[in-house]
């Protein structure tokens, strides 16, 4: 395990850094922010994919599979929404521009 | 040189993929660079999903695969197939299904026992307690919003029922972690607790404050990714779980505060249960037809539009940017203005004007805008209700008094299109509609927004 002060730190600067990106976001990118920090969190898929990886029981195997099928989801799910939210955001100039070519 | 260690690889990728995640969010918190940062931090996902094959002494790779394969063709199909007004669930539903996985990584850690210290324990069981209950909590919210669950769920004593559910899942986690209690049983019995607080919890909740619900359980489940990170030594799921905890704690409660409902109140008490509607109000409402309306807005000025829920549930939005844009062509300005929960979910109402071709520089925020009511000719407030309401700034009585609103009762003239009579969501009677310059276009958003388009043009 990582010492644990050292885990305390990264926790701290981390959390701090979730602060900051949300603190100076407009309204209108709350839901697409939302969906993408649900995305990012889809991270968790590394870890199922490790404890489905070092499964021996059929128990251990089941749960990881439901896990790693979880977390896909979660990962492959969130980013195709957010993607589908953000690509409507465009100013009067981008479309402007997309429908002229 | 004796060969790559192919951990160093592991943990380069993860590195890697923090970074991404980081630069990710940043760009998506401004609307220019938006729509890169979801590459970026899928780009970020991917590096470290496929640097975790090399991870040394895996086993089951087919199993993986096939697990990964099934989700990603259900999720990838029906988040390509969902309109924008269900959004919100399809975001509970995939938070759910990670707050799952890492209760699922909890529950194999501590199936496997072995040697660890407290720290280690405390950390599995607090992740699956976290992890657990957004699981089960974001389902139930995504079968409320979806329409499955219409009433919220609630009956005596249930806080009581609620309190001891909590306290007994803690204290079985609490066994469990200092080893009191071990075993597939007792493991057992302490999810079982988790999931039904999560439901419980959630039960009583009225669709209203989903918004704010769903974006606690978004934050609960970066909490447990964090902190079953901790348990696998995975630096990777720390950073991004710590950050989206941190992120989404923060978004709730702007949410909560832009609804002057504190996340208290949205968690332990009923909406709609304080008191009467804030009594009745004098007056009468006075009705207009769409031509009428339609001149209005043309030999105006200035237009406001106040989209709320309703216009999105019409599906009106296309047709009323049709409309907009035939008064812009004629010379009026037209402004649309957004209360920050319009909608199901802050930003939400951006997103499906987005989706009409409204361009973002004419969106405008609660502050940017709410002072420019008194110079606008027309308001038109379409499909919103509460968020317009007068009586939150003057009556104390009422339920949403203190909430901000927007202030389309200050415009020269409001025009309000609903569907009827009735009040709406929240079921409070709102002041506005019975200001002297408020008159009522009643119909469909849908249809509405057709006849005004269709008197547009006949002038």
């Amino acid at each position: 395990m990582i010492d644990g002060f050292i885990a305390l730190y990264i926790f701290m600067l981390a959390a701090f850094t979730g602060y900051e990106i949300i603190g100076r976001v407009p309204v209108i990118l709350h839901t697409p922010l939302m969906s993408g920090s649900n995305f990012v969190h889809g991270i968790v898929l590394v870890g199922a994919m490790v404890v489905l990886g070092g499964a021996d029981t059929t128990l251990e195997k089941t749960i990881g599979f439901v896990g790693v099928f979880l977390a896909a989801g979660n990962a492959v799910g969130g980013y195709v929404v957010t993607e589908r939210m953000l690509e409507m955001f465009r100013s009067d100039k981008d479309a402007k521009k997309e429908s002229g070519e | 040189m004796n060969g790559f260690d192919p951990q160093f690889l592991v943990k380069g990728a993860y590195f890697a993929a923090a970074l991404l995640f980081i630069v990710g969010l940043k760009r998506m918190s401004s609307p220019k660079s938006a729509r890169g940062g979801i590459v970026w931090a899928g780009l970020g996902m991917l590096v470290a999903t496929l640097a975790t094959f090399a991870t040394p002494q895996m086993d089951n790779f087919i199993l993986m695969l096939a697990a990964m394969a099934l989700a990603t063709v259900l999720a990838w199909w029906s988040g390509k197939r969902v309109a924008m007004t269900d959004m919100p669930q399809m975001v509970a539903l995939y938070n759910g299904m990670g707050g799952g996985a890492a209760a699922a990584i909890g529950a194999v850690e501590l199936l496997r026992g072995g040697e660890h210290d407290l720290a280690f324990t405390i950390l599995a069981v607090a992740g699956s307690i976290i992890g657990a209950i957004s699981f089960s909590g974001s389902l139930i919210a995504f079968a409320k919003l979806q329409g499955w669950m219409r009433k919220p769920v609630r009956f005596k004593g249930q806080q009581i029922v609620n309190l001891l559910f909590f306290l007994a899942t803690l204290a079985q986690g609490g066994l469990l972690a200092s080893g009191y209690a071990d075993g597939q049983g007792s493991i057992l019995a302490f999810f079982v607790l988790a999931l039904a607080f999560g439901v419980l919890m959630t039960l009583p909740i009225g669709g209203a404050d989903m918004p704010v619900v769903i974006s606690l359980y978004n934050a609960l489940t970066g909490l447990a990714v964090a902190f079953e990170g901790f348990v696998l030594n995975n630096a990777a799921m720390i950073i991004a779980g710590t950050v989206v905890g941190a992120a989404g704690t923060m978004l709730t409660q702007l949410m909560a505060r832009a609804m002057n409902r504190p996340i208290s109140n949205v968690l332990f008490s009923g909406f709609g249960e304080t008191g009467e509607a804030g009594g009745a109000i004098e007056g009468t409402m006075k009705p207009i037809d769409a031509a009428d309306a339609a001149v209005m807005m043309a030999y105006g000025e200035k237009v406001i539009v106040v989209p709320g829920y309703g216009l999105a549930v019409a599906q009106a939005q296309h047709k009323l940017w049709e409309f907009c844009r035939k008064l812009i062509e004629r010379g009026v300005k037209v402004k649309f203005a957004i209360h920050p929960v319009a909608g199901r979910m802050p930003g939400h109402m951006n997103v499906l004007l987005a989706e009409a071709g409204v361009p973002y520089d004419l969106i405008f925020d609660f502050e940017e805008i709410n002072n420019e009511f008194p110079t606008a000719d027309v308001a038109l407030v379409i499909g919103a209700n509460d968020v317009v309401n007068p009586m939150a700034r003057t009556n104390p009585e009422s339920p949403i008094y203190g909430m901000p609103i927007l202030d389309a009762d200050k415009a020269k003239n409001t025009i309000v299109i609903k569907r009827g009579q009735g009040t709406g969501f929240s079921g409070i009677e709102n002041a506005l509609f019975y200001e002297d310059n408020t008159r009522m276009l009643y119909g469909d958003a849908q249809d509405v927004a057709g006849k005004l388009l269709q008197a547009l043009k006949t002038f």
